[in-house]
């Protein structure tokens, strides 16, 4: 018997549900009711362009801050005794554990016009501030339940950077500023390329942050996508072309970050 | 800045960080108790909303299909990638690429697609939404993981001995159960428990693929946060929050332990 044929069932199993499901994806944004090849749901998705623009730019901004937050946190984690370490990563684990609903309807509490933090604002004669329903709250809600995906990566690959090294480096004369930009940096780039990958993704293509968060005044191109096959707007075929400009606009997220990451080393850090 | 200032901000920047991590946690676990029905004000501790949660029949029912499709799919997915990285493993470098990318598309693509693409076959096939849709769209996404923990341990492994024991007289069979299965067991391990987790969690998938015949937790959690909010689902965060920590430390002590008897015993040795 070959080993080989062990995969098998599962080349079968992909056939069916991963490549069939896929190319249906193509095929219906390449046809209308009928079932005749068209271009008219492309053209149609333009008249979005100003939501999948947001869709983009919320999400960079929120990649941006995750990774100005993560990069000095993963480097302080790091640095700590192992045992330190160990309960540090198991705290930014834990919320992950919960669901994503659960933590965003949280942030819902807490920023509500009769919320928590407008209460407190209350109580010393300020406010109540708009919170909830803006941009800002969207961006806040992708940070807040992405934040975990881009601290791991950059503790992984910190972690591997012997202290040794930076010892070395301050001894031969760097300041902490060039120790960073010459040995720590370069050191961690397949971290941040592999946090910014999966911090991106589900942000650019999130379509409850937006609904909780943004009280649907905000939306972004995951909404458009679920209005089309489940909501009143129902589309399946500009749904579909919709879902091929997110895939096209992760996959060159994924061109981007991939020039920095070696494929084999990937593997390692999403598990 | 001295040694000690360096250190007193750098906890102090971690302390915050955690505590945006925890506050909306914590906040939830308070309101919990709150009698009040409003989200804002306070008034007064009760533990009404937790005895109303178990009342709760679609609650209930929803947790019991999640449970349901989290074991069953996961337990599948991981016969089905576990064969598969065997197989994989055996082949070709140019085959073995090929059917790899096949099995990062589900990883790397957003969850929505996928969604969205297998919510489009079953419609194609008229299949209607239940239990089973929601199981067959879980192993979908569970494979891959599962196929990615256990190829590395593979690569790891002695090819030799698995020979070995053939040359010596086992079955493949044999050879398979006493050799090669031992050595990639904490692969398979780690990527069932990725998967079960994955899919007790999982929201983006399961929303397009139930029906009303079977809903999962979050797609249930959704559709109240949808209309009048309700405390129940406060509750209900603070009981799961709770069990995840339990599980977590229990766990980690596990561990340490375990770490401190090898390394006492190699001290011996």
């Amino acid at each position: 018997m070959k080993a080989k044929f062990a995969a098998a069932p599962y080349l079968l199993w992909a056939a069916f549900f991963i490549v069939i499901p896929f190319g249906l994806v193509a095929y219906y944004a390449l046809t209308d009711l009928h079932g005749g090849f068209t271009l008219s749901n492309f053209a149609q998705s333009l008249r979005f362009a100003p939501v999948i623009g947001s869709s983009i730019w919320l999400a960079i901004i929120a990649t941006a801050v995750c990774l100005l937050i993560a990069y000095p946190l993963a480097y302080l984690i790091s640095r700590k005794s192992t045992g330190g370490q160990r309960t540090l990563v198991l705290l930014v684990m834990l919320p992950m554990w919960m669901s994503f609903l659960l933590r965003t309807y949280a942030w819902m509490t807490l920023l509500e016009n009769n919320g928590v933090i407008n209460r407190l604002f209350g109580l010393i004669g300020l406010g109540p501030f708009e919170m909830i329903n803006t941009q800002g709250a969207v961006v806040l809600g992708m940070v807040y339940n992405y934040l975990p995906f881009m601290i791991l990566p950059l503790y992984s690959v910190m972690t591997k950077i012997d202290q040794s090294l930076i010892e070395a480096a301050s001894d031969l004369g760097c300041s902490p500023g060039q120790t960073l930009r010459q040995v720590v940096l370069p050191l961690s780039v397949p971290g941040i390329a592999t946090g910014i990958t999966m911090v991106f993704v589900p942000a650019v293509s999130t379509f409850v942050i937006s609904v909780m968060l943004g009280g649907g005044s905000f939306m972004l191109i995951g909404d458009l996508i679920e209005m089309e096959f489940l909501g009143n707007a129902y589309n399946p075929h500009l749904g579909a072309a919709l879902s091929i400009v997110l895939m096209v606009i992760i996959l060159i997220c994924m061109a981007l970050t991939d020039m920095f990451s070696d494929p084999e080393e990937k593997e390692g850090l999403l598990l | 800045m001295t040694k000690k200032q360096n250190r007193i901000v750098s906890n102090l920047y971690i302390f915050i960080i955690m505590a945006f991590l925890y506050v909306p946690i914590l906040v939830m676990i308070i309101y919990s108790f709150n009698n009040s029905k409003s989200r804002g004000a306070w008034s007064g501790f009760t533990w009404k909303w937790y005895s109303d949660l178990f009342q709760n029949d679609a609650i209930m029912t929803a947790l019991t299909t999640t449970l349901i499709v989290a074991v069953v799919s996961s337990l599948i997915a991981t016969v089905l990638g576990t064969a598969a990285a065997i197989g994989i493993h055996a082949m070709k470098k140019r085959s073995r690429t090929v059917i790899m990318n096949f099995t990062y598309l589900p990883v790397m693509s957003p969850e929505i697609i996928m969604g969205v693409s297998l919510m489009l076959l079953f419609v194609l096939f008229q299949v209607k939404f239940s239990l089973l849709t929601i199981i067959a769209a879980h192993i979908t996404f569970n494979v891959p993981y599962i196929i990615l923990s256990v190829m590395p341990k593979l690569r790891q492994m002695d090819v030799h001995l698995y020979e070995a024991a053939m040359d010596l007289g086992c079955t493949p069979l044999q050879a398979f159960l006493k050799v090669m299965l031992p050595e990639i067991m904490p692969g398979i391990i780690t990527g069932c428990l990725i998967a079960f987790t994955f899919s007790l969690d999982d929201f983006n998938v399961s929303y397009f693929v139930s029906g009303e015949r079977a809903q999962t937790l979050p797609v249930l959690i959704y559709s109240m946060t949808r209309k009048r909010v309700s405390p129940e689902i406060n509750a209900l965060s603070a009981i799961i929050f709770v069990v995840v920590l339990a599980v977590l430390i229990i766990v980690n002590v596990n561990d340490v332990r375990r770490e401190k008897k090898q390394q006492r015993g190699g001290r011996h040795a």
